[in-house]
C-alpha cells in the first residue's frame, strides 16, 4: 500500500541553521502519526515543509506517493490541509465565518458552496448560527473548530495539526479533541499531529516520533509509550517530566 | 500561626461599554507561610485576584473587599507610596512569560540590582554582589555572564530564572508567581519549579501558585483553591486532590488525556449555570 505520507532524509535550513537533520518517516493511510519534542527540536518545522512553508533543501517528500517539488500545486493543497496553533492568528480578522470558508472553495472552483458551508459548520459543531459572525466574537475553542472546518471544507485526505490545541483551556482542548476523532472516523482521514503534550499525542496517535534538536530521536507506537517501554534516554526523561513535579525529586 | 495575609469578599469589577464585568466575585481565603494554589481556567478570576492583591488592577478596575490585609497591613486603605513601597520588597510576583515581562533594553544584572536599589540603601558594588549571588541561588552556572547578557540572548528557561532572582533579591514574605513556567518547555519546567520551591522553603515564603494546571498545582501545592466565573468552588489539601467533590473540579481533572488510558472520546466537561451563580 502506498503511503499517504513518505518522507525521506529531509532537510530543512534555514540561512546556515539545519532546523531539520536528516528525519525520515512513513505515515499509512488513515493513520494518525505524532511528532513531540520541546520548543526547538524541528516538529513544527518538518509539518511546515510538507505544507511548503519551510525552506527544504535536501532529501523529499511523497504525499499520496508523488513526489514533491518546491511548488505545490492546487491539487496538493486539496489532499493536504493545516491547521494552526493560535486561533486567534490563523483566520481573517476582518472576515466574517462564511467568507473564510468561502475563500478555499472558490480558490479551488467547488459548487453548491451554499450547502459546503452549513454542512462543515454543522460537522464541526458551531451550527449556521455562527455563519455571519467575525472571528473576535468567537471564543478560542469556536475559533478553533472555524479553522478545523475551514481545512475539513476541501476534503482533504491529510489534515496537518500543529498544536491544535496547545492555546485552549482543558475542557476546551477535550472537545477538539475529540471533534478531531470525530472526523477522522468519519472521513478516514491521515493525521500528523504536532505538540509538546506526550498525553495529547498518545492519546490521539497511533505512532509517533520523538524529536530533540531537528533529528528524530526514536520512533515508537504510542502503546509503548505507555507501557514505558522506550530505548532512548531522552523519551525516558519526557516521559518523566509529563508526569508532573515530585517534591524532594 | 498568624496569617501572611487575609482575603475576605474579594471583589473585583470592571466597567465597560456593554454593562459592568465582575471579574472576581467574593472571594476569601488566608494565606500563612504555606504554597497556595489557584486554579482555574481562562476568566476564572485567577489572575485578576493575584493582581488586586499585588496593586496590579488596571486602573478602571474597582476592588471592593470586606478586609484585604496583608502582615497586618491594610491594602484597600494605603496609599499609592505606601503600595509601591511594599511592591517588590515584601509582596513580588513572578509574571509567564520572560519574553515580556523583562525589560528588553536592561542588561539582566542591570534588572535585578534595579530591584535592590529601589528598596535598599545599597552601594552599586554590594548590589551587584547580591544580584549575583541571586543568580547563582536560581542555578545560573556563570553568572558574571548572564549578569551583561540583554533578556533577549537567553532562553525561556534562563529567563524565568532570572525573573525569579528578580524577585528574591529583596527577600519578599509573599510571592506571587502567576503561570510562571506555563511558557516552558515541560523538561525546563521542572528545573525552574524545584528552584522555586526550593528557595520558597529556604526563605519560609508564602506562595500563591496561580495556573490553569490543576494536576501540577496540586504537585506542588499544600492547598489548592478551585475558581470558576470569579468564585471559589472548592476549596482542599493539594494531597486530596482525587477526592474533589464539585462537579467541576471532577470535571477539570476527567477531561485531560493521560498517558496509558484508553478513553475515546475524552469525557467532556458538562457546565452547569448553577456553578457561576
Amino acid at each position: 500500500m502506498t503511503p499517504a505520507l513518505s518522507i525521506g532524509n529531509l532537510r530543512v535550513t534555514y540561512d546556515e541553521f539545519d532546523a531539520l537533520k536528516d528525519v525520515s518517516l512513513s505515515v499509512a493511510p488513515g493513520e494518525s502519526y505524532g511528532l513531540v519534542g520541546e520548543s526547538g527540536s524541528g516538529k513544527s518545522t518538518l509539518l511546515r515543509a510538507v505544507a511548503g512553508l519551510a525552506p527544504v533543501t535536501g532529501g523529499m517528500i511523497e504525499v499520496n506517493g508523488n513526489s514533491l517539488g518546491s511548488k505545490r500545486d492546487k491539487a496538493f493543497y486539496r489532499q493536504v490541509q493545516m491547521v494552526f496553533q493560535d486561533p486567534y492568528g490563523s483566520l481573517h480578522p476582518r472576515q466574517t465565518v462564511d467568507r473564510l470558508l468561502l475563500e478555499p472553495l472558490a480558490i479551488h472552483g467547488f459548487d453548491n458552496t451554499e450547502s459546503r458551508i452549513v454542512r462543515a459548520l454543522d460537522e464541526v459543531g458551531l451550527g449556521s448560527g455562527f455563519r455571519f459572525r467575525y472571528s473576535h466574537q468567537l471564543s478560542g475553542g469556536q475559533r478553533q473548530r472555524v479553522a478545523i472546518a475551514r481545512a475539513l471544507i476541501l476534503e482533504p485526505s491529510i489534515l496537518l495539526l500543529d498544536e491544535p490545541t496547545s492555546a485552549l483551556d482543558a475542557s476546551v482542548q477535550a472537545e477538539v479533541l475529540n471533534l478531531l476523532e470525530q472526523v477522522r472516523a468519519a472521513r478516514n482521514l491521515t493525521f500528523v499531529m504536532v505538540s509538546h503534550d506526550l498525553a495529547v499525542v498518545t492519546h490521539m496517535c497511533d505512532r509517533l516520533m520523538v524529536m530533540q534538536h531537528g533529528r528524530e530521536v526514536e520512533q515508537l507506537a504510542s502503546a509503548d509509550l505507555s507501557a514505558r517501554r522506550v530505548t532512548q534516554d531522552y523519551t525516558a526523561s519526557l516521559l518523566t517530566a509529563s508526569e508532573g513535579f515530585r517534591r524532594n525529586g | 500561626m498568624s496569617a501572611l495575609l487575609t482575603v475576605e469578599d474579594l471583589s473585583v469589577s470592571f466597567p465597560t461599554r456593554t454593562g459592568v464585568v465582575n471579574a472576581v466575585r467574593g472571594v476569601s481565603f488566608t494565606l500563612g507561610r504555606e504554597r497556595l494554589g489557584i486554579v482555574g481556567e481562562s476568566g476564572s478570576g485567577k489572575s485578576q485576584t493575584g493582581r488586586a492583591i499585588m496593586g496590579l488592577t488596571p486602573e478602571h478596575g474597582r476592588i471592593a473587599a470586606k478586609r484585604l490585609e496583608f502582615n497586618g497591613i491594610d491594602l484597600l486603605s494605603a496609599s499609592k507610596a505606601e503600595r509601591r513601597s511594599l511592591r517588590g520588597k515584601r509582596i513580588a510576583m513572578i509574571l509567564q512569560d520572560p519574553k515580556y515581562s523583562l525589560n528588553p533594553v536592561m542588561t539582566i544584572g542591570r534588572q535585578i540590582a534595579e530591584t535592590l536599589r529601589t528598596h535598599e540603601p545599597v552601594s552599586k558594588a554590594e548590589a551587584r554582589k547580591r544580584a549575583l549571588d541571586m543568580l547563582a541561588a536560581v542555578q545560573i552556572r556563570d553568572p558574571e555572564r548572564v549578569f551583561d547578557l540583554y533578556p533577549h540572548e537567553v532562553s525561556g528557561g534562563m529567563g524565568q530564572r532570572a525573573m525569579i532572582a528578580m524577585m528574591l533579591v529583596a527577600g519578599p514574605e509573599l510571592l506571587i508567581a502567576d503561570e510562571p513556567t506555563s511558557a516552558l518547555d515541560v523538561t525546563v519546567q521542572l528545573e525552574v519549579l524545584g528552584i522555586l520551591n526550593r528557595l520558597v522553603a529556604e526563605r519560609g515564603m508564602g506562595l500563591i501558585f496561580i495556573s490553569h494546571d490543576l494536576r501540577l498545582v496540586s504537585s506542588f501545592c499544600d492547598r489548592v483553591i478551585v475558581m470558576y466565573a470569579g468564585r471559589i468552588v472548592e476549596e482542599l489539601p493539594a494531597a486530596k486532590l482525587s477526592e474533589a467533590e464539585h462537579p467541576y473540579t471532577r470535571g477539570l481533572l476527567n477531561c485531560m488525556p493521560r498517558i496509558g488510558a484508553d478513553r475515546h472520546p475524552l469525557p467532556v466537561l458538562d457546565r452547569k449555570p448553577e456553578w457561576a451563580l
